[in-house]
């Protein structure tokens, strides 16, 4: 194996791996701004120059492959003068009008000049004036003076959208991006170019000017678009959801995520959300009631029927903990052996990242013991042989109805048909039809308010965390990622009066309804959780899929379930602008 | 056992006269100047009829400049509220079609956290917030505290006084 030697130390490293690659795998990290590394290298920024012994000129450390022996210097007068020297070309035209950027706090331009500058510009000449504000596409924004020519986006668009339709044109400090006339920048990835633009000359149109990076919490969930999983941050200013931005698993989604994900999912925790859990009154009308008195109707309610009257929904939008358990009241109450949960197949899967199966959790709630509707899972192929829910609930065989999650009814056969049912009460976050249709509804967490574990269509088992307090999760109690202004604002300030809502993890009304069924049978120990954790350890205890795991084991890049034990991919490298946001955060403390 | 540092030596009084014990003498010496102020100029001032009109240096209340086409000067960059020491000041921002591409669709400060430090005139190179001569700030609720740009804006001629004084300060 060749040695490296930089700046005095000794590092061991790969035959074929440049410069970069070795400090980063130790580390250190190099100034860069075109080098990626999930893009091929362009060399084109210079940001990264280093001395390197024996070479008479400085060398760019990202296209500079090393040799046995090499010593490289990073910090030598030299290599400093010269990273100084590149930072002040870049500045020339910019524009620096960090006050209206949303990059400002986490730009590495911004860092790279208090690190690498000298902080006095010679140029006083008028700067170049390009395009601001052109639209590459549905989501994404370019404004030409910001941008540093650094063609990552382009080489995004090339290897990673494989949309090649951004391109340089004009030439000097004349150059500036282009989509392709006549075509725009328009892909389920697209918004992926905003991550990666090292300085604020893409923005995304979603998110634009909405909270500055320094005001917002980031907690690390997963996203629940699709049975991929995304690993993503969850970015919260006043407990709402401001923007999604994905999170690098070398196992799951590497450095992306997909804009559907990105753009559809945070406003399901944002708005339209259940005050409260409500119950029918004798003139059928839904009033808001407390937990325990919901719990006590379901219960009354589900135990006037016979048991094979009564059908148990389970649900794949939920972690496989609330399935687990509601499996669990299905088996210990209503004897039955295995629920059904109803898939959401639609579209196609893309070549890269989403998934037609738009449930983050099928697999995870099939591991549990739970069976995929027949109906809904081939409603484009072929009929599944047993019965399905849609044709129980069509013969009449099934007078009450208890589900888990989810919107079901939005389905118009679902709808009519549930016309036969007495009695329905189910779990739900947002206010929709469901929710509007139920005897009883419970008002539960949405999956950026809970901890849970969601497992992907490859069997990849990854941890929900809590980014958003609700009346049961808070902030400094309970270890959630806090912003500067959670940490010091009081009741009193506006921006600190968030909506906390009254929402709980859905286990907690099956564990409710349980405990009041219970009190006619003798089952009523067995229903003693505290904590999703709990109800976790119980899983990885008895469910051979889940040896071995723990919240802690799954950490922040979760673990193949048994069957799956795909080779663990270890990560390397860490390409995000998230140190910056902490140093802001860190300087906050400080000052104040 | 006594200690005999030159440090711990107990206090001692100094002895008064019997003149000096009287006390008579400064009283009159008091009452003198008591006198010899009634006759001289008043610096009262019959507030609130006579007000007083603080110099362009002082730090009254923070307000946003109105610039003459009635817009705001501010682009929400939220580095006042970065800035700001007790967290008194909320920016929201959104998207406008004028060049400065963004303005603050809120902006308030709350007038019982300010201290009048004045940091956030400082942190902002075009002086989109300055410190005005207001320092009338009486509420009779809480909630009145709480400044929005209704109140906040105040047309650039109004601030001709502290505009011209930053200037100066900052060659
Ligand atoms: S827009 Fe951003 S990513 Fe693209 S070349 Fe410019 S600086 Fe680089
Ligand atoms: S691919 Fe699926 S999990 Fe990933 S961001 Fe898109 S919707 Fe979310
Ligand atoms: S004067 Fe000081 S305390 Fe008052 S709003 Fe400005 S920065 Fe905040
Ligand atoms: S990172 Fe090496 S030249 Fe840009």
């Amino acid at each position: 194996m060749p040695k490296i030697t930089i700046d005095g130390k000794e590092y061991e490293a790969q035959a074929g791996q440049t410069i970069i690659q070795v400090a980063t795998d130790n580390g250190i990290e190099l100034p860069h701004f075109c080098w990626h590394p999930a893009l091929t290298v362009a060399g084109n920024c210079r940001m990264c120059l280093v001395e390197v012994d024996k070479i008479p000129k400085l060398q760019i450390a990202c296209a500079t492959v090393i040799t046995d022996g090499m010593n490289v210097k990073v910090n030598s007068p030299a290599a400093t003068k010269g990273r100084e020297d590149v930072m002040e070309f870049l500045l020339i035209n910019h524009p620096l009008d960090c006050p209206i950027c949303d990059e400002a706090g986490q730009c590495k331009l911004q860092d790279y000049a208090f690190d690498h500058s000298r902080g006095v510009s010679r140029f006083v000449e008028e700067k170049t004036h390009k395009d601001k504000r052109v639209a590459f596409g549905p989501n994404v924004l370019f404004d030409g003076e910001r941008c540093i020519s650094c063609s990552r986006c382009i080489r995004f668009s090339q290897e990673v959208a494989e949309q090649p339709v951004l391109t340089f044109v004009n030439r000097g400090d004349h150059v500036t991006i282009n989509a392709v006339p006549a075509e725009s920048f328009d892909n389920n990835m697209s918004m992926n170019v905003i991550d990666i633009c090292p300085v604020g000359a893409l923005t995304s149109r979603d998110f634009r000017f909405k909270a500055r990076v320094w005001d917002m919490s980031f907690s690390d969930s997963i996203c629940p678009g699709c049975s991929r999983g995304c690993n993503v941050r969850v970015g919260v200013r006043n407990n709402e959801i401001m923007r999604l931005e994905p999170r690098n698993n070398p196992n799951v989604n590497e450095y992306w995520m997909c804009d559907y994900g990105r753009l559809s999912t945070y406003h399901a925790v944002n708005d339209e959300r259940l005050a409260g859990p409500r119950m029918k009154d004798a003139n059928s009308l839904q009033q808001p009631t407390d937990n325990d008195s919901a719990a006590r109707r379901v219960a009354q309610e589900l135990s006037k029927y016979k048991k094979e009257e009564v059908l148990i929904l389970g649900s794949a939008r939920m972690p496989i903990e609330d399935n687990f358990l509601m499996l669990k009241l299905a088996k210990e109450k209503f004897g039955k052996q295995h629920i059904p949960f109803i898939p959401h197949i639609s579209g196609q899967d893309e070549r890269k990242l989403l998934r037609a199966d738009k449930l983050p959790n099928a697999m995870g709630a099939t591991l549990m013991g739970l069976v995929a509707d027949g109906h809904y899972q081939h409603v484009h192929g072929e009929k599944a042989a047993n019965a399905t829910v849609l044709e129980l609930l069509r013969s009449r065989k099934i007078k009450a109805v208890f589900a888990l999650a989810g919107n079901s009814l939005a389905d118009a056969q679902l709808l009519e048909a549930f016309e036969n049912v007495e009695f329905f009460a189910t779990c739900s976050s947002n206010d929709n039809v469901t929710s509007r249709r139920a005897d009883v509804v419970f008002s539960i967490a949405q999956w950026a308010e809970r901890d849970g574990v969601f497992v992907n269509f490859e069997g990849w088992a990854q941890q929900l965390r809590p980014a958003v307090s609700t009346k049961y999760y808070m902030r400094g109690r309970d270890q959630m990622h806090m912003s500067r202004l959670d940490r010091f604002g009081s009741p009193y300030d506006k921006w600190a009066r968030s909506n906390k809502r009254d929402a709980r993890e859905a286990w907690r009304f099956v564990q409710l309804v349980a405990k009041e069924l219970g009190s006619m049978s003798d089952h009523a120990q067995h229903w003693k959780y505290q904590h999703t954790e709990e109800v976790f350890d119980e899983i990885a205890a008895t469910n051979p899929e889940f040896r071995g795991m723990s919240y802690e084991a799954l950490g922040d890049m979760g673990m193949p379930v048994a069957s799956n034990k795909n080779a663990i991919v270890q990560p390397k490298y860490e390409e995000v602008s998230q140190t910056s946001t902490m140093r802001v955060e860190s300087v906050g403390s400080v000052i104040l | 056992m006594p200690t005999t540092s030159k440090y711990n030596k107990p206090a001692t009084r100094r002895k008064l006269s019997l003149w000096e014990k009287l006390y008579l003498f400064e009283i009159v010496r008091g009452l003198l100047t008591t006198f010899k102020h009634l006759f001289r100029p008043k610096f009262t001032r019959q507030y609130p009829e006579e007000r007083w009109d603080p110099p362009a240096s002082f730090r009254g209340r923070p307000v946003l400049v109105l610039e003459e086409n009635g817009v705001e000067r501010c682009v929400a960059c939220g580095l006042c509220s970065r800035v700001c020491p007790p967290l008194a000041i909320e920016v929201r921002a959104s998207e406008t079609e004028l060049l400065k591409e963004r303005y603050p669709v809120v902006f308030e400060i709350n007038m019982l956290r300010c201290i009048f430090c004045g940091f956030c005139e400082e942190v902002f190179p075009e002086e989109a917030i300055v410190m005005s001569k207001d320092y009338e700030l009486a509420f009779t609720d809480p909630s009145q505290g709480i400044y929005g740009k209704d109140r906040l804006l105040t047309p650039k001629a109004q601030l001709k006084d502290r505009l011209d004084f930053l200037a100066k300060m900052r060659n």
